[in-house]
């Protein structure tokens, strides 16, 4: 973050990143809905050369059942990062401290859209793979398992998109690369509800002040409205290929 | 993997306390932009390298810091190496249980972490002995002991007034060449002195330092760090609910206002501990 950063030049001349993105440029990103057989939601997102698998499983009943809660249903999250998925050296197939972090505001930013308290004593099981990451990992993961849930079929009041705030040479820039986010000088993941408006994970590194703050607020929503279009997309072409039922089939 | 700490309000109790905010009171009788009183003591675990005590409260803190040579991480050879680590032991509640670390510990040792690394508190670069070979490795522990909520701003503070309090052995170098510590005691390198503070959402309400039964009805929580500058250098949004973009904006100028007091603190702290440190013994 100090020192080292200025070492590693992310912004050409002409103000363009590395990858020729403009700063308030997210990268390509396309979603499938419903890619695996046996969940009953999953998703897949690709967000750059990120790429995550999502799969959901329930509602169920609750396994070890004292686990229940009574007056609504539990949400359990799991972010993992495949052991090849990083540019680095091999990552330990053991959740690390910074997955178990990220499993807990991942399942945050994801509670507020569900309708949990209509299903209580049940279970909702949301697994995410890291195949292969690139930066904004968390946030893309929230893009997607929101696809997952509905998907699934699980009741919410919106979905839940994210994108991660940079600052890169002093500028905000959205949508971090893995580069990005190693060399620049902070990182604002903010995911929210696209078509309430509403906050449900903030996170950040580095510096800010309070204008940067509410500009990147401003950014992530734009950014985020974006890739509300893709959800949309991906779920109505999902369920697009469903055959219509017949008059008289039996279903 | 899922939430392990589940602790029933009764309804009407919970009822209770969220009409009250509505009205703009508290269970504790603050004002809803009001912190509780701050204590700070320092040295109270001799061992350490550097302590404090942080009564914020009820809610109580104790940080402990412990530097040792060794080596530094291979991605950063030229700085020294800074880890925290909080645990939510059972002596402080009844809701917390005996076991290995799990999410709630883990979240709030990284939320210290990034603060403190992003502020910086440490000159890292400061740390090292020989470059990319030996660096000083400060360890930081937080252990909550007494649960009144908002552990994540006392155990901030603890973090901090641990680390302005400590002293690690000056280094020499022998003639032939091996590094040795002498009995001359020097401060750590401090840049800057982030503080932590929490606003909970409950209702439509935003209220400063959550205390315990706030938190137990919260829908969520955000955390700034701030820094000397009132630079933001750490946030974490927690809990099951979602704040508007006014929302944030309003929690940050919370945020921003007790800041410059809970630093002040922290400045008395240093003071404090400057001036004993330069007495003739």
């Amino acid at each position: 973050m100090t020192g080292e950063a200025a070492a590693v030049k992310l912004l050409t001349e002409d103000g363009k990143r590395l990858d020729g993105r403009a700063l308030n440029e997210l990268r390509r990103c396309r979603i499938e809905a419903g890619v695996l057989k046996n969940a009953d939601g999953s998703a897949y997102i690709e967000l750059g050369r990120n790429k995550i698998i999502v799969a959901v499983y329930g509602p169920k009943e609750v396994h070890p059942r004292h686990e229940a809660l009574p007056d609504r249903m539990l949400l359990r999250c799991r972010y993992s990062m495949l052991p090849f998925s990083v540019a680095e050296e091999r990552k330990s197939p053991a959740p690390t401290r910074r997955e178990v972090e990220i499993s807990k505001v991942i399942r945050e930013a994801l509670e507020p859209a569900i309708f949990l308290e209509e299903f209580p004593r049940t279970s909702v099981d949301v697994f995410i793979e890291v195949i292969e990451a690139d930066g904004s990992t968390r946030v893309a993961s929230i893009t997607a398992a929101a696809v997952a849930l509905a998907d699934a079929g699980i009741p919410m009041r919106d979905l839940v998109a994210g994108v991660s705030i940079g600052k890169i040479e002093g500028k905000l820039a959205i949508d971090l690369s893995g580069i990005e986010d190693q060399h620049g000088e902070g990182d604002m993941p903010i995911a929210m509800m696209p078509r309430l408006g509403e906050v449900t994970l903030m996170q950040a590194d580095g510096r800010f002040t309070r204008e940067e703050i509410v500009q990147a607020l401003q950014m992530a929503r734009e950014a985020i409205l974006k890739l509300y279009e893709e959800q949309k997309r991906a779920l109505k072409e999902r369920y697009s290929k469903v055959p219509p039922v017949e008059p008289g089939e039996e279903v | 993997m899922s939430e392990r700490i589940y602790t029933v309000v009764p309804a009407p109790r919970r009822e209770a306390i969220r009409s009250m905010i509505k009205r703009g009171e508290r269970v504790d009788g603050r004002k809803p932009e009001e912190y509780r009183e701050v204590k700070i003591e320092v040295g109270v675990a001799g061992n350490a390298d550097g302590s404090a005590r942080v009564t914020l409260g009820h809610t109580k803190v104790i940080a402990g810091v412990k530097a040792s040579l060794g080596q530094p991480f291979p991605d950063a050879p030229n700085a020294g190496v800074q880890v925290v680590h909080a645990e939510l032991i059972p002596l402080a509640s009844p809701i917390f249980e005996p076991g290995p670390p799990d999410e709630n510990d883990v979240e709030l040792a990284r939320i210290i972490d990034r603060g403190l690394r992003s502020a910086p508190a440490l000159k890292l670069e400061e740390l090292v002995v020989v470059p990319g070979k030996q660096v000083w490795r400060v360890f930081i522990d937080m252990y909550p002991i007494d649960h009144d909520g908002n552990f994540i701003d006392a155990s901030g503070l603890a973090a901090m007034g641990a680390l302005l309090s400590a002293r690690i052995p000056k280094l020499s170098t022998a003639p032939d060449g091996t590094i040795v510590k002498s009995e001359e005691k020097t401060p750590l390198p401090i840049a800057d002195v982030p503080v932590f503070v929490t606003i909970a959402k409950i209702g439509d309400a935003l209220v400063m330092d959550p205390c315990y039964e706030e938190e137990l009805v919260m829908d969520a929580r955000i955390t700034f760090a701030l820094t000397k500058e009132n630079h933001v250098c750490a946030v974490q949004k927690g809990g099951r609910g979602s704040f508007t973009l006014d929302e944030i904006q309003l929690a940050l100028d919370m945020a921003l206002s007790v800041a410059p007091r809970l630093r002040a603190i922290l400045d008395t702290v240093q003071q404090k501990v400057n001036a004993s440190a330069a007495k003739p013994t």
